[in-house]
């Protein structure tokens, strides 16, 4: 698949709460086929501490309008400076990045934790495109940090798990009422520890997996070699061989 | 305009890309028409396929980064019988990096690489650990670093390149020392050594504690030691280290680099390498140069 270096014009941008905010980028022309849990690597304008791109994944696509958008979670220094720019800048991408995640089942279930959240979006409309209605299963400590939700429900039965009960079920997704055997696939996308249960729970029960991994990254194009996990097969690198895995493939994954 | 050369090689401009921060080339095909570079320099290859250091193996620093790779690469072997194919058809010099921990294994890569016709030389990268005197580094001891270039020079016949670290108290010393030894040209610099500590975790942000120095930071320590080798040496001397633009690029070769490689900033724009053969183009016309060399070393 051709990557592209390019820029893109915001022409929309959502603010969730102080930590979470999300940006819609046009293109002039059209934007070449983008698969569910692709990335980018934005370049973070006008902040000498930042050199380096950061790795974000698409959120949505819309295809008509030549837009894509970000769902972003402010951590640090990068993510800071992107949250303050403003409808009508310019930012920098290189995309679409790694390899996305297959389009497989008929019973499946997202499991999405902070701003693993951004590339399920996407994800629940290719299903949906196929005629498939995954189940939704978003989790956070409260119910700000679940910052998008109503968007998945033309896709996908959405339900909620916040740590102190704000919205949805009180616990973890994994205790979720809705976090069964009932399904072939499961897809995830969240903090590590998260994906690691989710990842236990399908292997135990023999179901299909696919977590998203979010290493740091230099170069995002597969050149550097700093972001690899361990796999059946050595070394990969996440941002060209993932950051879309199946579990099966994970060496330390469901232990 | 902008062609010059190193030893046997003919380059159609300076402008080459650094050891580990290019892959194969073939990672930026989509972005640049590669059939424009001086050369390509591919991925350290030792003797054997290697997995490198645990991850993490990065950390942003200012103007820079930390990485702890730890020469991944798919050995030697794969390298000649797969990876040859697929590259070497490009019209530009393609140079294998050579790594390994002991003097045998440089020569085996090396001899190996000798025999495939479309790669024109070898960058021997020195500054691994030599295992076998209790990992102190190649490059960090004239001795050493002379034995290893000597042995690799008996055996590889076209032209060689040895790539220099900075980790040393005179680089000039090692840079005379390969050059007696038989190496056709020095590269430099390799990374500097560095660290960086994650507070809030209280732990070091690479998982071998210390990686390799690279970005912006380092250039002028870079353009100082080419400065001090091109003034010592009588081969010709290809200049690295945080070069992310045509002007960067000029201060090498003004400081007396034939040639310069861009690492680094590829990931910050994988187009930069054009970017800066089209600058230094246009700093040609700008100043009525007819011939690059003509402003090469003139400080
Ligand atoms: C493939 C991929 C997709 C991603 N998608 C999204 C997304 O859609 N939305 C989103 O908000 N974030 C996403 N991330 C994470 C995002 O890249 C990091 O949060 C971001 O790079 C941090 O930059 P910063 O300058 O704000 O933080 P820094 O100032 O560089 O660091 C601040 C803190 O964040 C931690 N951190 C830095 N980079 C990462 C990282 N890659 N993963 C985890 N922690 C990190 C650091 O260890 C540090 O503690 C994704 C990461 C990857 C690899
Ligand atoms: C991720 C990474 C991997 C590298 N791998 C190698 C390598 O395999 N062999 C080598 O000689 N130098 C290697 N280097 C060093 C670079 O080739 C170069 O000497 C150094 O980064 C300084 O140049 P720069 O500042 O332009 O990046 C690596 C550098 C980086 C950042
Ligand atoms: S980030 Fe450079 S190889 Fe993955």
């Amino acid at each position: 698949m051709k990557k592209y270096i390019t820029d893109f014009t915001i022409v929309g941008k959502q603010v969730f709460s102080e930590t979470y905010f999300s940006l819609t980028l046009k293109h002039p022309d059209r934007l070449p086929e983008i698969a569910a849990g692709q990335f980018v690597e934005v370049e973070v304008p006008g902040n000498k501490q930042v050199m380096l791109r950061r790795p974000i994944s698409i959120h949505d696509v819309d295809v008509e309008n030549n837009t894509l958008s970000l769902l972003v979670q402010v951590v640090g220094k990068g993510t800071r400076t992107l949250s303050m720019m403003s409808v009508g800048d310019k930012l920098n991408l290189v995309y679409p990045l790694g390899h996305g995640f297959s389009i497989e089942g008929n019973k499946v279930l997202l499991v999405g934790g902070g701003a693993g959240i951004a590339p399920l979006l996407h994800l629940s409309k290719c299903f949906a495109s196929k005629g498939i209605r995954p189940t939704v299963l978003l989790g956070g400590r409260t119910e700000a940090m679940i910052p998008v939700r109503k968007e998945f429900e033309p896709y996908g039965d959405t339900f909620f798990a916040t740590e102190d009960g704000s919205l949805g079920e009180k616990g973890m997704v994994t205790q979720h009422s809705k976090f069964t055997t009932d399904y072939d696939h499961i897809y995830t996308c969240g903090p590590t520890p998260m994906m690691k249960a989710v990842a236990r729970h399908a292997m135990a029960n023999n179901i299909e997996c696919e977590v998203s991994l979010e290493n740091m990254m230099a170069c995002g194009i597969g050149a550097c070699l700093c972001c690899v996990v361990d796999s059946d097969e050595g070394h990969k690198c996440v941002c060209k061989e993932g950051p879309v895995f199946n579990i099966n493939k994970l060496k330390n994954w469901t232990k | 305009m902008l062609q010059t050369k190193i030893h046997n090689l003919i380059l159609k401009n300076p402008v080459m890309t650094a050891s580990g921060t290019f892959g194969y080339g073939e990672e930026f095909a989509d972005f640049i028409d590669l059939n424009r570079l001086g050369g390509i320099v591919v991925k350290g290859t030792t003797g054997e396929r290697r997995q490198g250091n645990a991850y993490p193996r990065m950390a942003e620093t200012p103007s820079g980064m930390l990485n702890a790779v730890g020469l991944q690469n798919v050995g030697v072997e794969t390298f000649c019988n797969e990876v040859y194919h697929r590259i070497k058809d490009l019209d530009t010099n393609i140079i294998v990096n050579v790594s390994g921990s002991s003097i045998e294994e440089y020569c085996k890569t090396a001899a190996m690489i000798d025999a495939l016709e479309k790669i024109p030389a070898i960058e021997l990268n020195i500054s691994c650990p030599n295992v076998k005197k209790g990992g102190m580094g190649f490059g960090t001891n004239p001795d050493m670093a002379a034995q290893v270039v000597r042995e690799v020079r008996k055996i590889y016949h076209k032209t060689l390149i040895v790539k220099l670290t900075p980790n040393v108290t005179s680089v000039v010393d090692i840079a005379k020392a390969v050059e007696d030894a038989g190496a056709d040209s020095v590269s430099l610099i390799n990374t500097l050594l560095g660290m960086a500590i994650d507070v809030e975790k209280q732990r070091p942000y690479l998982s071998t504690v210390t990686g390799g120095l690279s970005g912006p930071a380092v250039k002028p320590v870079a353009v100082r030691m080419v400065w001090q080798v091109a003034h010592a040496v009588n081969i010709p001397v290809i200049g690295l280290g945080g070069i992310a633009s045509a002007a960067d690029a000029l201060e090498f070769l003004m400081a007396g680099a034939k040639a310069i490689q861009v690492g680094t900033a590829n990931f910050i724009d994988p187009a930069i390498t054009v970017k800066i053969i089209d600058g230094l183009e246009d700093y040609c016309n700008r100043h009525g140069i007819k011939d690059i060399n003509e402003i090469i070393g003139i400080i």
